[in-house]
């Protein structure tokens, strides 16, 4: 299996031509690698330039990749068409060894150093800690230490169908997540009823929270402002309203709502499936089956998911 | 080489044939005939196409606009579960034995399978299975809501606490499917392995040959853990067990590790026999031999091989401690290695061909587009820190969608037009084909783009609702989603108006090199009967002037007296 092509002298115009189709890629590689930060929410913690570059990378390497081939079909589409009446084969050429050796070669090594530097990247985002398993009606938090590196917490993140409840370290108890900026946090997730998952956008994390399991989970803000909190792992009927808020404040501002919450008498917080299981019960239960929503969270703070938020 | 490679008793056999071949009432009995039970499984998985596609379209309906307003929440869930459900299991997976039934005995030169009625019975559990997963949407409560996956909690959940529920149902369903599947892939491999023609080694097989062993290979060892699986989660929703109840100390964890061990390489089983499509029709339309046959070859097993061992990549947000993450990234990326090899491969036939764009060979082209795209994505999610972002998002439901719509649905389109004079005996009409690429074309690159940018932004998958700002991308995504449901109707049109009254085609009308097509149009029952070719020859000679089998022109004259 080798090439039937016999040795001739280089062909300077063909090479002409694949220089500057290679120098144009990687212009264009460079642009959408360029491009591709546009593409993400504002970068609100310590992950979010890392994922960002790790993907502003494998864009570029994609893009390279991606218009390689394909501006290689549009080539063979213009110049090796078939005429109408034209029945006669291609050149007969069953393959060339040392291309398809090279061919394995560069993509193996090239994913081995994608991989690699992934993998540099995961380590340095440091947001997983110890997960345990509990029996379901004991207290979990006793089971976890605090991340000896967080400046804030561990807040317990309780997430249910389909409410999420925050409970501080001084007991105050809020639907919307406040956090200082720029300090490591630390959180226990805790789920009451089936996978949920706890994912923050403009953070670029995402974490499932496990019945029967408490995780640790850090992160740091760098970014003030209001976040959206996305429930990411499919949780029953009302998945898709399982959102709030973080709001990342200042370190003075945070000090200060910590302070008046406390103060607060305890409401019934944010419950955003329930307006439209209301709405299914006013039509005559109709629909398909679903679990009631779990009771609404008593909270210190339910926050006003009025305002805008931010990404 | 030895002069025959099968066993003899299975030609001298009586062969259970009933029906002349222009029996029509042949495709509703129980037929023994691959190439009737091939017919079957594709009719009846391209009605289940449309019924999918349906389902789609009121998912896409819903998302045209952010509040949940076209259907309940509850009932958006069971859509979507179902829309997964019918496209994979009813779809895909039947359409693919569909291919595999017409075209293994008779690229292979056998008479029928191996265990044609085993065959038999594989294809009557999907009228069964469908039945039972159909007849979910009339059980108490509607049929199961909690996706594909089935992820226990939730799965468990049984809101009005009855015995016969959808989500059982569905366990029943995709269990029944999983039989039918291994059914199968015992036929296959023992076809494949047992019964090729003389003088047809492996490394003279066609490369759909390949593929479709390595696909049932993974059937063979991927199912049983599913099965398993399946079980106990029937158990815990029926019988009170907890294996993955956390309040009775299971895992519901552990469930996804029995689920991806088989669906993640489920993928694989899917797209193996798509690049088998590809991998014969681009030397036809191209006119040259498929370069670098025997690495093309290989690399099905080197993606066997490694299907088996990425299944965590699902699993990177759930917990895995940082060493399991690491080496899922590592064997997942690999994977892009054995496909680099495929495309280059491709790649490397067209250049310098003589290309005819024909219907399949525009399906096949735009299926190679768009699986290079897949595949950049894929190494995207491969990488655990960007896959913490996107995971579950929409920009998954868009990768997965180009590998499973626009690249293994191109390809499932691109074989149904190549291979429709062989098995229908009657030509298609190529405008109508056009059209349906180009609407086809459009159409999914409009659904699926658009979503990618969505997900980067943070949308979740599976949501009925959405915030305002991804508006715009859902509306492309549905507009495109509508477009694909239009391009069907110049593809039934096609099919149904070519096969009752096309012209007459000849037994090879694009002059491909491979046993099939030294065959009649449509072949007859038992294909060489007793006149077996003896090959001589690499498959793919395209300009090498090399006949494939021994006294070729017998069986060209043959084929054509029929």
């Amino acid at each position: 299996m080798t090439s039937t092509t016999p040795k001739k002298s280089p062909n300077i115009g063909a090479i002409v031509i694949i220089t500057i189709a290679v120098g144009l890629n990687l212009v264009i590689a460079k642009m959408m690698a360029n491009w591709s930060y546009s593409w993400f929410p504002p970068q609100a913690s310590s992950a979010a330039p890392y994922v960002d570059d790790l993907f502003a990378l494998e864009t570029g390497i994609g893009s390279f990749i991606f218009f390689g081939c394909t501006g290689f079909m549009g080539w063979v589409l213009l110049f090796n068409r078939a005429g109408k009446y034209d029945e006669s084969d291609g050149a007969p050429i069953e393959g060339n060894t040392k291309l398809e050796i090279t061919w394995t070669i560069i993509p193996l090594v090239t994913v081995f150093l994608i991989a690699t530097y992934s993998m540099n990247v995961n380590m340095k985002l440091q947001t997983l800690g110890p997960k345990h398993k509990y029996a379901i009606g004991t207290d979990p938090t006793v089971l976890i230490a605090k991340d000896p590196k967080a400046d804030i917490g561990p807040i317990d993140v309780i997430a249910r169908q389909w409410s999420w409840e925050f409970i501080y370290p001084n007991g105050v108890r809020s639907s919307e997540l406040h956090l200082p900026v720029d300090q490591r946090v630390n959180f226990r997730l805790i789920s009451e009823d089936v996978i949920h998952s706890f994912f923050v956008p403009a953070f670029r994390l995402k974490q499932d929270i496990i019945p029967g399991s408490i995780i640790s989970y850090s992160l740091t803000p760098t970014k003030e402002g209001r976040f959206r909190l996305r429930d990411a792992m499919f949780s029953g009927a009302y998945f898709s309203q399982n959102q709030t808020n973080v709001v990342v404040e200042s370190e003075a501002t945070y000090t200060n709502w910590l302070k008046t919450t406390a103060s607060q008498p305890l409401q019934p917080g944010l419950d955003p499936g329930r307006a439209l299981y209301d709405r299914r019960l006013a039509r005559g239960d109709k629909g398909w089956a679903t679990v009631p929503p779990a009771p609404p969270p008593q909270v210190n703070d339910p926050g006003d998911p009025s305002i805008p938020h931010d990404a | 080489m030895t002069t025959t490679n099968y066993d003899p008793r299975i030609l001298k056999a009586p062969h259970p044939v009933p029906g002349a071949p222009d029996n029509w009432k042949r495709f509703f009995s129980f037929n023994t005939d691959a190439k009737v039970i091939g017919i079957q499984y594709i009719v009846t998985s391209l009605f289940f196409l449309l019924v999918g596609g349906l389902l789609a379209m009121i998912v896409r309906g819903e998302l045209l606009t952010p509040p949940a307003d076209l259907v309940d929440p509850t009932v958006y869930n069971g859509l979507y579960t179902m829309h997964g459900t019918v496209m994979l299991f009813l779809f895909l997976f039947p359409i693919l034995n569909g291919f595999n039934n017409l075209l293994i005995p008779t690229m292979i030169g056998a008479p029928d399978m191996a265990f044609p009625r085993l065959n038999a019975a594989a294809f009557w559990l999907v009228p069964v299975f469908a039945t039972v997963l159909m007849g979910s949407f009339f059980a108490p409560g509607g049929p199961a809501s909690s996706g594909w996956w089935s992820y226990p909690p939730m799965s468990l959940q049984n809101p009005l606490g009855h015995f016969i529920n959808g989500q059982f149902l569905w366990i029943l369903a995709v269990a029944l499917s999983g039989i039918s599947s291994i059914m199968g892939a015992v036929n296959f491999v023992t076809t494949i392995i047992r019964m090729r023609a003389p003088g047809m080694g492996f490394f003279k097989m066609p490369i759909f040959i390949w593929t479709a062993w390595a696909a049932q290979t993974i059937q063979l060892i991927g199912l049983p853990p599913l099965t398993g699986g399946a079980v106990m989660l029937l158990f815990d929703l029926s019988f009170g067990t907890s294996f993955f109840r956390p309040e009775g100390g299971g895992d519901p964890v552990l469930f996804q590790h029995f689920f991806w061990f088989y669906s993640h390489p489920a993928v694989y089983v899917l797209v193996l026999p798509v690049f088998g499509i590809f991998s014969e029709l681009f030397p036809v339309y191209a006119r040259k031999p498929l370069f670098g046959y025997k690495f093309v070859a290989i690399a099905s097993f080197g993606i066997t091989f490694l299907s088996m061992i990425v299944w965590a990549h699902h699993m990177f947000y759930t917990g895995t401690p940082n060493w399991m993450r690491h080496i899922f990234m590592f064997t997942t990326m690999l994977i892009a290695v054995p496909t680099g090899v495929k495309v280059f491969a491709w790649l490397g036939t067209l250049w310098r061909g003589n290309l005819r764009l024909n219907t399949p060979m525009l399906f096949c082209l735009g299926g190679l587009f768009n699986f290079i795209f897949a595949g950049i994505t894929g190494v995207m999610l491969a990488t655990v820190p960007i896959d913490i972002h996107v995971g579950n998002t929409a920009f998954v439901v868009a990768h997965f969608h180009y590998v499973i719509f626009n690249t293994i649905g191109f390809g499932v389109f691109a074989g149904i037009y190549h291979w429709f004079p062989k098995f229908t005996g009657r030509m298609y009409y190529e405008g109508l084909g056009k059209v349906h690429f180009v609407l086809t074309f459009i159409g999914a690159t409009l659904n699926w783009l658009p979503l990618h940018w969505a997900g980067l932004l943070g949308m979740p998958r599976r949501v009925a609702s959405y915030d305002p700002e991804f508006a715009i991308w859902n509306v492309l995504g549905s507009i495109g989603a509508f477009m694909l449901g239009v391009a069907s109707i110049p593809f039934i049109l096609n099919m149904v108006s070519s096969w009752a009254r096309g012209p007459q085609a000849p037994p090879n009308p694009w002059r491909a090199i491979g046993l099939e097509w030294l065959l009649p149009s449509p072949p007859p029952a038992e294909n060489f009967q007793d006149d077996i070719p003896t090959v001589i020859s690499e498959p793919y000679g395209y300009g090498l002037g090399r006949p494939l089998v021994e006294d070729e022109e017998f069986y060209v004259r043959r084929s054509q007296e029929a």
